[in-house]
């Protein structure tokens, strides 16, 4: 594939109002050609939107998009080089898998597709479905009859709208990692738009995670999960556990926080709020950074590590891994996964334990926003998506 | 149902279970029970009567001297060598009223069914609406609407097109009324609505990201009707088209209050035979031949478009 950079996707100052609501925030955004970039966010947060207004389905209230040098803002979506897989497909139940497959050529006036076709067919491991028309097909192969629909015109970009969403969770893995190959197999940049985070950090090079129009972070799916600069990211992708505490003193490049009497300590680098001493600051960590003491063993804790006290309130035997809820002064419902190597047996409910983890796995972030954004059940976030570790097979 | 039926409930206790083995015997039956209307509805205002029709056909005698069976088929040679012209005219005239139904339905259908909005239901009432009145009335305004020296007349008269139209033969002089024109307007007008109703439900039923799609991938708007809007309508425009062509074909109100001599349908015949000239075998195998002659159109048109799977 070539390099140059001809091909990246732009988005300077685009917005979509619809009367008084605003579906998408005015937003800039490159995304650079080859990548496997996926807009993340629960339904309403505009990512739909902004896909639509890529492929000029929808026109930007205000903005521009550009495809590397070509202004594409007010092109009809039938001139711009971008196709779509949709989320239902919208495969033409009238025409069968190799006519469907064959739209986009004969549009453009190609008239030998049969090589063309089957090649893509091929690439889709549909070829003996070529003659069936997409009723006859399950809801995987339908999927994979509009990617290749989409792909066979060798567009700039490819946008695909939650394409994995009527699959059932085994056959979306599949096609996750199918995606995935064809992606790094042809080279052009895909644009996926989702709901489910797991999906997102898994296929995706680079995730923008939309809350309310807007882009919260974006970032590489392991700087997202490791360094979420707001609390919607750290409950949106995964699970985190998030204390309020207080600012003490800076020592270094690390700041020394109380929470709940206790001390805290916290790299400067990963905090993304302003810290006076006295302020408040949201602290965060992942529930799988965490170790596990019995009260007992609680002298052989290295120095240098976040402790916090508590006791277990629930346990759940997942088999990889156990997942602990404890109450601790400082937090009502603590989570603790524990891969299961070697089990503790004293750690059941009513145990009295010591939770610690090193400073360099705290993230710090502004204490001005709600604890529970971008958790299951709060404005915006609709699905209960399995947690990362809770693979339901 | 059989199934549904049969799966007793679970949480039923063992003696109820047994209590419900007669209703499931009857319950094998309901469907039968409720066919019995229709069929016997069938029976008594179908079959009969044309039972009864085909043997007319086959009789010979007098009004005086009373109808016999006498296997008489040749009434069918002799009625069609007499009235082919009729029949032509009726498949001409019915073919010409389907297809100007369909050009003037298609865009109004597409029109309520993606443009509408909130005033999709409104025009639907106004599709519908002249069937609040009796056929006949309707038929006869246009006769006012046609007259000589009415609106229709004028502007055709001003604009110079009766000329035209007399040389093509579908008016005559000055005249609109009593014209082939008069009478497909008539037919045209009042099958409207039996067009433009499949066809709506038709386009409404096409998913409107498939036109999406087809921008997506290149089409224009107007390819993008021509290769997924219009094919995916085929069931409407087949529907739409039989519900206006079989009616028409065998209509004699608008070839009667709209036409002349000149313009008589087979429809007008067998009405004639039956009512005023009594020759009731003549016009029973009128009606045989005409029931023939639709059943092999509608058999080939259905063939050619190829929609078996999609009516």
């Amino acid at each position: 594939m070539t390099k140059d950079r001809g091909g990246d996707v732009r988005l300077s100052g685009i917005s979509k109002t619809y009367g008084s609501f605003t579906a998408v925030e005015p937003l800039d955004l490159t995304v650079p050609q080859g990548s496997f970039f996926a807009l993340l966010g629960a339904s309403g947060c505009g990512k739909t939107t902004t896909l639509r207004m890529i492929a000029g389905l929808e026109e930007p209230t205000s903005g521009t998009v550009s495809l590397g040098d070509q202004d594409v803002t007010r092109l009809p979506p039938y001139k711009r080089p971008v196709n779509t897989v949709f989320q239902s497909y919208a495969l033409f139940p009238h025409l069968d898998i190799f006519e469907n497959v064959a739209f986009g050529l004969r549009r453009r006036g190609i008239k030998s597709v049969k090589k063309q076709v089957e090649e893509m067919l091929d690439l889709v491991q549909l070829g003996e479905q070529a003659r069936k028309k997409p009723h006859q097909l399950s809801g995987g192969q339908q999927q994979r009859v509009a990617v290749a629909r989409a792909l066979i015109n060798h567009p700039k970009v490819l946008l695909l709208d939650e394409p994995l969403g009527a699959l059932d969770l085994k056959l979306r893995r599949q096609m996750q990692l199918e995606l995935k190959r064809i992606q790094t197999e042809v080279g052009i940049t895909f644009i996926h738009v989702t709901h489910d985070q797991e999906e997102a950090m898994t296929m995706a090079d680079t995730v923008a995670v939309m809350n309310a129009g807007r882009v919260e972070q974006l970032g590489s799916p392991a700087d997202l999960y490791e360094n979420p600069q707001t609390t919607f990211v750290a409950n949106f992708l995964g699970t985190s556990n998030l204390i309020e505490a207080e600012v003490d003193t800076h020592s270094g490049d690390e700041i020394v926080l109380t929470a709940g009497g206790g001390k805290l300590t916290l790299p400067q680098a990963r905090c993304s709020a302003p810290t006076t001493t006295g302020g408040k600051v949201v602290v965060g960590v992942r529930p799988e950074k965490i170790t596990l003491t019995h009260a007992d063993d609680a002298g052989d804790i290295p120095e240098g590590r976040n402790r916090i006290t508590g006791k277990i309130a629930d346990t759940s035997f997942i088999g990889v891994s156990t997942q602990y809820v404890i109450d601790s002064p400082v937090c009502p419902e603590f989570e603790v996964y524990a891969q299961n190597i070697d089990r503790d047996t004293r750690l059941a409910p009513g145990a009295e334990v010591v939770l610690h983890w090193s400073p360099a796995h705290t993230f710090g972030l502004d204490a001005a926003q709600s604890l529970l954004a971008g958790t299951v059940g709060s404005a915006g976030v609709e699905t209960a998506e399995p947690e990362a570790g809770v693979t339901v097979r | 149902m059989t199934t549904l039926t049969e799966a007793p409930p679970p949480l039923a206790p063992g003696p109820a279970a047994t209590d419900e083995k007669p209703p499931r015997r009857r319950g094998r039956l309901t469907p039968y029970w409720l066919l019995l209307p229709g069929i016997l509805w069938l029976l008594l205002f179908f079959a009969l009567p044309l039972v009864y029709q085909a043997s007319t056909s086959v009789q010979t005698g007098s009004l005086e001297e009373g109808y016999k069976v006498t296997w008489h088929f040749a009434t069918y040679w002799d009625a069609l060598s007499a009235y082919w012209p009729q029949f032509m005219r009726s498949v001409l005239y019915a073919g010409t009223a389907t297809a100007l139904c369909l050009l003037l339905g298609y865009p109004l259908a597409y029109l309520i069914a993606f443009r509408a909005g909130r005033w999709r239901n409104l025009i639907l009432i106004l599709v519908i609406a002249p069937f609040f009145t009796s056929f006949l009335i309707r038929t006869l305004a246009w006769k006012t609407i046609l007259a000589d020296g009415g609106p229709v007349v004028g502007a055709l008269g001003s604009l110079h097109l009766l000329d035209v139209t007399s040389t093509l033969g579908i008016t005559a002089g000055d005249r609109v009324l009593a014209t082939p024109l008069a009478v497909v307007c008539g037919l045209t007008y009042n099958f409207l609505p039996f067009m433009i109703l499949p066809l709506y439900t038709s386009l409404e039923r096409i998913d409107g990201r498939l036109h999406e799609a087809a921008g997506d991938l290149y089409a224009k708007p107007f390819t993008t009707f021509r290769k997924v809007t219009f094919p995916l309508s085929m069931p409407g425009v087949v529907s739409g088209t039989l519900l206006t062509f079989i009616p028409a074909s065998g209509d004699y109100v608008n070839a009667d209050l709209l036409g002349s001599t000149d313009t008589r349908m087979v429809g007008n015949v067998i009405q004639t035979q039956f009512l005023r000239t009594l020759d009731y075998p003549t016009a029973a195998a009128l009606s045989f031949i005409l029931m023939a002659a639709i059943l092999l159109i509608v058999t080939l048109y259905i063939r050619k478009s190829g929609t078996e799977d999609l009516v």
